[in-house]
This record gives C-alpha cells, sequence and structure tokens, in this order.
C-alpha cells in the first residue's frame, strides 16, 4: 500500500516535470502580456531538436543545450512578430506551433526514417535509484521542482524584475512612463519563456522516453497553458495545479490494472485540466481578471 | 526601431507584401525540400500542378477542399465578429460525434429522412461545443481565445473514449466504429469521383454567409462589433446578441463539417476523423482575409496543396508534411508583412524628429 502511494508520487514528479518547465515558461510570458499559443509546437521542437543533436553528437548536455537554442530562437521569433510587429497573438502563435510541429516532423522523416525509423537515445537515468521511490528522480526533475519554481517565485513575487514584468503586462502605458523600456521586457519574458517550453519538450525525449514519436508532446502544452489560467498566473497556484493533474494522471494509470476500475475511460481523467480551467472560469465569472493588457500589443502613440 | 502609421495605403505595396511572404515560405520549404534530396521546383510543380492534370486529381482537390472550406467558413464568420473562435477543430469533432450517434443508431431509416436528422444533429453539436466559450464571453467577459482552444483536446479525448469504449468496433477491436449503415452514405454529387454533396452544401453556406454579412442588416451590426465592439454599442447595437450569435453559427458550420465528413467519406468514426482541420481553418480564414470568396479560393488552393504534397512525396521521396510546413509558413510570414500595410518601420532617431 505504502510503496504503491510512494511509486505514484514518484510518477507524479515525473508527469509533472514537462508541465513544470513549459507552465513556468507560458506563466512568465503571459504576465508580461504576451499570450505564447506557440507553447505546443515550442515543446516539440525542443523534444526533436534536444534528441536529434544529442542522438548525432552523442552528448545528452548537447542535446538539451541544442533544445534550449530552438526555444530561444522560436522565442525570438514570436517575440518579434507580437511586440515589434504587433500581430494577432493568438494567430501568430497558433501559426508557430503549426509551423514547427510541421518543421520538426519534416526534419524527423528526413534524417531518421532509415533503418528502425525512430530516433533513440540512451536516456539519463534517475538520480538517487537505490533509495526508491519517490526519492528516485531525473536531475532535470528535482531542478524543476526545488531550483526552477521556487527561483521563479521569488523573481516574480520579490524582485524588481518581477515588478517590471508584471508592470508591463498590466499596464504598458504606465510602465513606458515609468521608464521601463515595455519591448526590451516583453521580449525577455517570452524568449525567456519559450526556452524554459522547450525543454520541458527536451526533458520527454531526453530522460523521460529516449525516443522521439510524431505525437510525443500529445496536448501537454495545452495542458501547461490551461495550469496556467486556472493558477490565475500565479506560481503558488500552478505548482499546485501541475502536482494535482500529475497526481491524478500517476494514478489513474496504476488504478487501471484494478479489474473493477478498468473500464473506467482514461480519456475522463486526462481531460481534467481543460474541464477545472472551464468549470473555474465559470464560478469565478466575473471575478476573474486577466493582466491588463492580455492579447494587446503596445505602441507608443 | 519604432513602427509608424503610413498615411496612405497602396494596392501595389500589398501585392508585394504577399510576394515577400510567398518568396520567403519558399526559400524556407524549398530548403527543406532539398534537404531531403528533392529538387524543389520540381516538387512544387508536383504540389501545385500535378493534381489539376487530370480529372482524378480534381476531384480528390475538391474532395480535400470540403472540410477545410467548412471551417474556413465557420472561422472567417466569427472572425468578422471579432468573436476569436479557435475551437473549430473540437466543434468539428464534436459534428461528427453528434452524426456518428444518429448514424449507429437510426440507421436503418431510409436516406432522406436520415441524412437531414445526421446535417442538423452535426450542427447542433458543434453549436453545443461552442455555447460555453460564447456563455462565458457574453456574460462574464470571459476571453474567448483560451477557452475555444482548450475545448479542442477535451472534444479529441471525448472522441477518444467513445472509440476505445462504447463505440469500439466488436469485429476488428480496432478504436473505430463499425461501418455506417449505407442509407447514410452521402449522395456522390459528380459520378465517377468521391466528390459528395457536402461541397455543394458548403458552396450555399458560403453563399449565405457572404449575403448575410455584407448585404443585409445583421451583417452590417456584426461588422460594426467586429471593426470597433464600443462605438458599435455606443450606437445601439445589441453587442452580445450579435457576438452569441455569430459564435453559435460558426460553431455550428464547424460541426456540420464534421458531420459531412463522417457521412461523406470515411463512413465510420475512428481517430484520425480530423488531421487538425479546424486549425487548417484559422489559417484559411485569415490568409483570405476574412472574406468569403477569399475563404473558397485559399481552402482550393490548401487541398490542391494537400492532395499534391502525396503525390510528391511518391515521386520525389520527399515527406508528406512538406505541405503543412508551407501552409504554416505561409500563415506567419502573411500575416506578419501584412502589417506593413499600414505601419512603416523607422530607425528611431528619425522618429524623434
Amino acid at each position: 500500500m505504502i510503496t504503491g502511494l510512494f511509486d505514484v508520487l514518484g510518477a507524479t514528479l515525473r508527469v509533472g516535470t514537462p508541465l513544470a518547465f513549459a507552465s513556468s515558461g507560458e506563466l512568465i510570458s503571459e504576465r508580461a502580456g504576451v499570450l505564447n499559443l506557440g507553447i505546443e509546437g515550442t515543446m516539440y521542437a525542443g523534444a526533436f531538436v534536444g534528441i536529434a543533436m544529442a542522438a548525432s553528437t552523442g552528448s545528452l548536455s548537447m542535446g538539451l543545450l541544442a533544445a534550449i537554442v530552438a526555444g530561444l530562437v522560436a522565442g525570438l521569433l514570436m517575440s518579434f512578430l507580437t511586440v515589434t510587429l504587433g500581430v494577432n497573438q493568438h494567430v501568430v502563435g497558433l501559426g508557430m506551433t503549426l509551423a514547427l510541429i510541421a518543421i520538426c516532423e519534416t526534419a524527423n522523416r528526413i534524417m531518421f526514417t532509415e533503418g528502425s525509423g525512430q530516433v533513440r537515445v540512451d536516456p539519463w537515468q534517475p538520480m538517487y535509484q537505490d533509495l526508491g521511490a519517490p526519492w528516485s528522480q531525473y536531475w532535470l526533475t528535482y531542478f524543476a521542482f526545488l531550483i526552477l519554481i521556487p527561483t521563479l517565485w521569488i523573481v516574480i513575487n520579490k524582485t524588481g524584475i518581477g515588478l517590471k514584468i508584471s508592470a508591463v503586462g498590466e499596464n504598458p502605458e504606465a510602465a513606458d512612463a515609468a521608464g521601463i523600456s515595455v519591448a526590451r521586457v516583453r521580449y525577455g519574458a517570452v524568449t525567456f519563456g519559450a526556452a524554459l517550453m522547450a525543454v520541458g519538450g527536451a526533458f520527454i525525449t531526453l530522460a523521460f522516453i529516449g525516443s522521439f514519436t510524431i505525437d510525443i508532446i500529445a496536448g501537454r502544452g495545452w495542458v501547461a497553458l490551461a495550469l496556467v489560467i486556472f493558477a490565475r498566473w500565479r506560481v503558488g497556484g500552478m505548482l499546485v495545479g501541475i502536482l494535482i493533474f500529475s497526481f491524478v494522471y500517476a494514478a489513474q494509470n496504476r488504478l487501471r490494472l484494478i479489474p473493477e476500475l478498468s473500464e473506467v475511460p482514461y480519456e475522463i481523467l486526462l481531460a481534467l485540466p481543460y474541464v477545472a480551467v472551464i468549470v473555474g472560469l465559470v464560478i469565478s465569472g466575473r471575478k476573474m481578471r486577466y493582466p491588463g493588457a492580455y492579447l494587446k500589443p503596445y505602441r507608443r502613440t | 526601431m519604432k513602427m509608424i502609421l503610413r498615411e496612405k495605403q497602396s494596392t501595389a505595396r500589398n501585392f508585394g507584401l504577399v510576394a515577400i511572404a510567398v518568396l520567403i515560405t519558399y526559400a524556407i520549404s524549398a530548403g527543406l525540400i532539398r534537404w531531403a534530396g528533392g529538387n524543389p521546383l520540381a516538387a512544387f510543380r508536383l504540389m501545385l500542378i500535378s493534381p489539376l492534370q487530370s480529372t482524378f486529381g480534381i476531384g480528390e482537390v475538391i474532395l480535400s477542399a470540403t472540410p477545410i472550406l467548412f471551417t474556413g467558413i465557420a472561422v472567417a464568420l466569427a472572425f468578422r465578429a471579432g468573436y476569436w473562435n479557435i475551437g473549430a477543430e473540437g466543434q468539428f469533432l464534436m459534428g461528427a460525434v453528434f452524426a456518428t450517434f444518429i448514424a449507429l443508431n437510426l440507421g436503418d431509416l431510409p436516406g432522406f429522412v436520415i441524412l437531414p436528422v445526421i446535417m442538423v444533429s452535426a450542427a447542433i453539436g458543434g453549436a453545443l461545443w461552442g455555447v460555453v466559450p460564447a456563455i462565458l464571453r457574453v456574460r462574464y467577459g470571459i476571453d474567448e481565445v483560451v477557452t475555444t482552444l482548450l475545448l479542442n483536446p477535451c472534444a479529441a479525448l471525448l472522441v477518444s473514449g467513445l472509440l476505445n469504449g462504447p463505440w469500439r468496433n466488436p469485429e476488428t477491436a480496432f478504436p473505430e466504429t463499425l461501418r455506417f449503415p449505407e442509407q447514410t452514405d452521402l449522395p456522390i454529387m459528380i459520378p465517377g469521383t468521391r466528390i459528395h454533396i457536402g461541397f455543394g452544401i458548403g458552396l450555399i453556406v458560403l453563399v449565405i454567409c457572404w449575403f448575410v454579412v455584407a448585404r443585409t442588416a445583421t451583417g452590417l451590426r456584426l461588422r460594426a462589433v467586429g471593426s470597433n465592439l464600443k462605438a458599435a454599442e455606443a450606437s445601439g447595437v445589441d453587442v452580445k446578441r450579435v457576438l452569441f450569435g455569430a459564435a453559435l453559427s460558426s460553431a455550428a458550420i464547424a460541426g456540420l463539417a464534421g458531420g459531412l465528413e463522417v457521412t461523406g467519406v470515411q463512413h465510420q468514426l475512428t481517430d484520425g476523423i480530423s488531421p487538425g482541420f479546424g486549425y487548417t481553418g484559422v489559417i484559411i480564414a485569415t490568409l483570405a482575409g476574412l472574406t468569403f470568396p477569399g475563404v473558397l479560393a485559399v481552402a482550393l488552393l490548401f487541398a490542391d496543396l494537400t492532395v499534391g504534397s502525396f503525390t510528391a512525396s511518391r515521386v520525389l521521396q520527399i515527406p508528406s508534411s512538406v505541405g503543412d510546413v508551407v501552409q504554416a509558413l505561409l500563415l506567419v510570414s502573411v500575416v506578419a508583412l501584412l502589417v506593413f500595410r499600414r505601419y512603416k518601420i523607422v530607425l528611431s532617431r528619425e522618429a524623434k524628429e
């Protein structure tokens, strides 16, 4: 019983790791006023570029580095389009997702369709395996929950940078008048956020699975997006959301082994974060407050 | 660097900007094609021209254009009203689910009874999937971009839940429904092809939408809300009603497309019923500048590209996903470049003067 619970807790953190990276990236971006719907595609690019580089250099670290670079490039492009050019964030974000997925899928077929038809690497192994679940985790999982999210909380809530990001996202006119460069803060937030999304994707190929398939991200980007809104753009709420979703996901994998419960469609549980967001929005109704400059490009007039 | 409003727009410049976007798209996809070991010019000839060189090819193009014509119309209609419905994918799937339910349970009714019932329920299915984001937007002012988007994976999960559960094929045990009874097959519109009456219905819907938006008082209100919500409200337009109506009509059109696709092409519900038709609809509507004749043109072009990319893939041994690359890059580059219709970039030193 206890072992079972420990196993589920261990799986919870593993499942939650890509979401922790991607949601953190989306949260920073949205706090600064840019909804990055490129999230699903950016994770996809991180997953593919990461494993492609790792497979050709034989180094997982090089793979992770390449994924980060891919994320930075995707983020810079997204910033250029939404901040400098000020185009529709949702249309171009969706376009980025579709373009990145199509390009990576094409590249995957060009590079790796020979032989087994699937690229594989020896993935990172969990640390502290002798301690057993739930302590046996990948280093990126430890990094995500012990370093990234606490740091993000401190930066957003306690530092000048966090204040600037929120100022730019809430009221860019006032931020500009106060001498903050709206464009620079948004470029920084969107680009850094996209790099985090790419790391979330790379975790799946370089640690979790060790191979790449066409459906590798499978909507995790949209889950991450849902969790950010569910959390109302707060780091604490985001962490709680990630843990709840991942726990339910990990538990259902285990519960399916029990015959009486195997008939319950697991799709219902997978749909939970989306339904939770919609229900949450219905309940909070008018009290729901978006960042002031959500979806709005800023141009000095 | 700074963006400055231009004093005037020019048609020549607009054409030039689109040409640049096409060139950017071509350059990047040509790079991919060359990397795959194909000749870009030959590949584009196969992708764009080869489908149009045979009657069979043209039939396949029109068949592929049918679902994306509908989703393109659906998205364009909502976007014109300023309602950012990017949930056409989910609404399409729900239309397919509702149509499947009718086909599986009432399929022994004669065709002239069952087909209208299927179409109406598909439209209702789509509309129901679009109603929650519409209510949230109209009653609470909650932005519809994220709510409509998040309902897409939800619908996909629902389809997969149904196919792995109650609707699983008892004969093959695959996650797909049984083949529908033959009375539910949509009639073929042009003998000798696979083109079903769904394309004709799509054209009718297109003309109706164009007429309503361009020529009626309702359309005037819709365009007013879409171009300036506050001004429309101030001049007495019932903004909520317009938004709600546009949202539901859009969702119903996307749902109808789902119903027509299962009954017209697949004759069963499978996991792969939509390879992203709803998202393609967003691309099409945007590239069409939200005009209805434009939607028809872009839908046909994209269908041509889709059919052609399979030929190119077969002949040149390049991945067929190059077609998707072209579509997505075209969207991003056109959207980016069309900003320069109204703005020009000046270096900040000049801007201060």
